[in-house]
């Protein structure tokens, strides 16, 4: 009797040591190239770090100067401002709406069917993400295939969408991108929904749209929040679409943070400066990571 | 559900224009790809030609920066693979005192925008002399691959049962010799499926390289697509549609070899019983 928490507390002991050796090369890897990084984030932005210049020379603490400037930097407002919209408009309202969409549309119908679709939607998301910046440059281009068809049918001149319409275009494209995604999640979801329970509230008359927001979108109010917040930091770090697409412009106008700050670091040189922006980019990625884990209350 | 007719029509031709809108910009791609006088919009090939392959196929620095992104994704997915293995053993068979914080952590750390850290790595790299260095670049992805990787190894090694490994110990089989014969190999769908995904999530990966590697005859071919646009002005889209095809191509095809190894599914429970 006495001996068994002797014993317990030595077999912890023994796990923590036989863990250690297991987990030493994952913990190396870890501490070198993803926390030194995150570490170097937060002290890099507190100084001029600049690639160029005199700067370049003698690294100097600067304290809250770069935050201080970040303050009465119009274009990182713009730049925060576009990166709302952005994923307002492409990743929460966007792929979680028309992934929810194809989905809800989608139960019941004939296999053959549903594979085909299913296969176009998810082509989009498996293609490489430089291709498919390049696709919709292409794609949205003066004589590109959505010109040719708009002059087919109605005979107006080209658009010259990613000079007119910069935002809209790459929010398309990234819809497109992504929904698969959510189309994936959602269909999931909605399998699981007994077709029993829909039945017997067609027998009771109640209407389509009752149905669906009384009984289909309560049963999915989980995977509807995890697939928020997930689309939600996909969408965050989004940096070569929108590269490839139209590299922050015409003017700063799909200039969202990852790009701006591509911008600070590696055109305009001022590393500290990009990497405060950088700074900022994983607060906001941290805070929904966490919102994310308390969503998912995942067992462990 | 019984659906009334009208709105089952209704239904499938909503989810025709999508699969259409959906399919049309990669359409392209494949359609120009094989036009001898490829344009930017979709049409019809009045010729059909294999030039845009052989003209990709017979550049010599095409070919580099393919083998390269080989090289890259490859080594990247091996390193992962194994040292997550390693890493999700304990988190699995054993009960270290930290294994909650650990596994939080590395929960936390799989959904970081981890495109944010790319300027204070560059900086890292300048410091230690990485820039330009393959091996670093490597590492690198498989440090950020990492934490996923871990996370979904270790589910994978929860479902295959203890008995197994136990009773090898009792036949004087080591831990090591145990994860070796008896785990590895059980968990073939699962490690299969860490990889692929890992490739995968690689070889479309263009900032990280575009940053961190600037000899051009480094550069593999998730950046040097790069080189069809801006410079001369003039696009040869043909070639660019041939070279997206056939960068696009491996990840396609392993997206479809995962679907097989996951529907194959885990039944592993199976071989404890009978």
């Amino acid at each position: 009797m006495e001996g068994t928490p002797n014993i317990s507390g030595k077999k912890k002991m023994s796990d923590n040591i036989k863990s250690s050796i297991f987990l030493s090369p994952a913990l190396i890897l870890l501490l070198i190239f993803f926390l030194t990084p995150m570490l170097l984030t937060i002290v890099f932005s507190f100084t001029n770090l600049a690639l160029t210049g005199s700067q370049a020379q003698n690294l100097k603490f600067v304290g809250f100067e770069n935050f201080i400037q970040m303050f009465n930097d119009a274009e990182l407002y713009n730049s925060i401002g576009k990166t709302l919209i952005f994923v307002l408009f492409s990743a929460i309202i966007g792929q979680c709406f028309l992934g929810f969409l194809i989905a809800f549309l989608m139960k019941g119908k004939n296999a053959t069917f549903r594979r085909a679709i299913g296969i176009a939607v998810i082509a989009a998301w498996v293609t490489p993400e430089i291709v498919v910046g390049f696709s919709w440059v292409a794609f949205l281009g003066d004589n590109g295939t959505m010109n040719s068809i708009i002059t087919a049918l109605s005979g107006i001149e080209p658009i010259a969408f990613l000079f007119e319409y910069p935002m809209v275009s790459v929010v398309v494209a990234n819809i497109w991108r992504g929904t698969a995604f959510s189309m994936m999640a959602f269909q999931a979801a909605l399998d699981d929904i007994p077709l029993e329970v829909e039945e017997a509230a067609v027998m009771d008359g109640a209407s389509r749209w009752r149905i669906v927001r009384n009984i289909t979108i309560p049963i999915v109010k989980g995977t509807i929040t995890t697939n928020l917040m997930l689309v939600t930091l996909q969408t965050l770090g989004v940096f070569t679409l929108i590269y490839a697409m139209t590299g922050g412009g015409p003017g700063n106008a799909t200039m969202t943070l990852p790009v701006y700050m591509y911008k600070q670091a590696f055109v305009s040189y001022q590393l500290g400066y990009g990497t405060a922006i950088s700074l900022v980019i994983l607060i906001i990625g941290a805070l929904f990571s966490l919102l994310y884990m308390r969503f998912l209350k995942v067992k462990i | 559900m019984r659906i009334g007719r009208t709105e089952k029509i209704i239904h499938h031709v909503i989810l025709v224009c999508l699969g259409v809108i959906f399919i049309l910009p990669l359409l392209w791609m494949l359609v120009a790809s094989i036009d001898s006088s490829a344009i930017q919009a979709l049409k019809i090939p009045e010729k059909f030609t294999f030039n845009n392959y052989l003209g990709i196929l017979s550049d010599p620095s095409i070919i580099r920066s393919f083998l390269i992104g080989i090289f890259l994704s490859g080594g990247q997915s091996i390193i992962v693979v194994l040292v997550s293995i390693l890493a999700a053993y304990p988190l699995s068979r054993y009960k270290p005192s930290y294994k909650k914080s650990f596994l939080y952590t590395i929960l936390f750390l799989t959904s970081l925008p981890m495109t944010a850290v790319i300027v204070p790595v560059f900086q890292m790299f300048l410091i230690f002399n990485f820039v330009d260095k393959l091996w670093a670049v490597m590492l690198f992805t498989a440090g950020t691959s990492l934490p996923y990787a871990i996370w979904m190894m270790k589910n994978f090694m929860d479902s295959v049962p203890l008995e197994l490994e136990e009773s090898a110990w009792v036949d004087g089989a080591s831990v090591w010799v145990g994860i070796r014969k008896i785990v590895a190999p059980l968990m073939l769908p699962g490690t299969f499926t860490v990889l692929i995904f890992t490739y995968t999530g690689s070889w479309g990966n263009f900032f990280v390289p575009y940053i961190l590697i600037q000899s051009p005859e480094k550069m593999p071919a998730s950046v040097t697509i790069f080189q069809f646009f801006g410079n001369y002005g003039l696009v040869n889209y043909g070639e660019l549609a041939a070279f997206s095809v056939l960068y696009s191509a491996p990840v396609v095809i392993l997206y479809y070899l995962s679907q097989r190894y996951m529907s194959k599914g885990f039944s592993l429970g199976g071989a404890t019983k009978g």
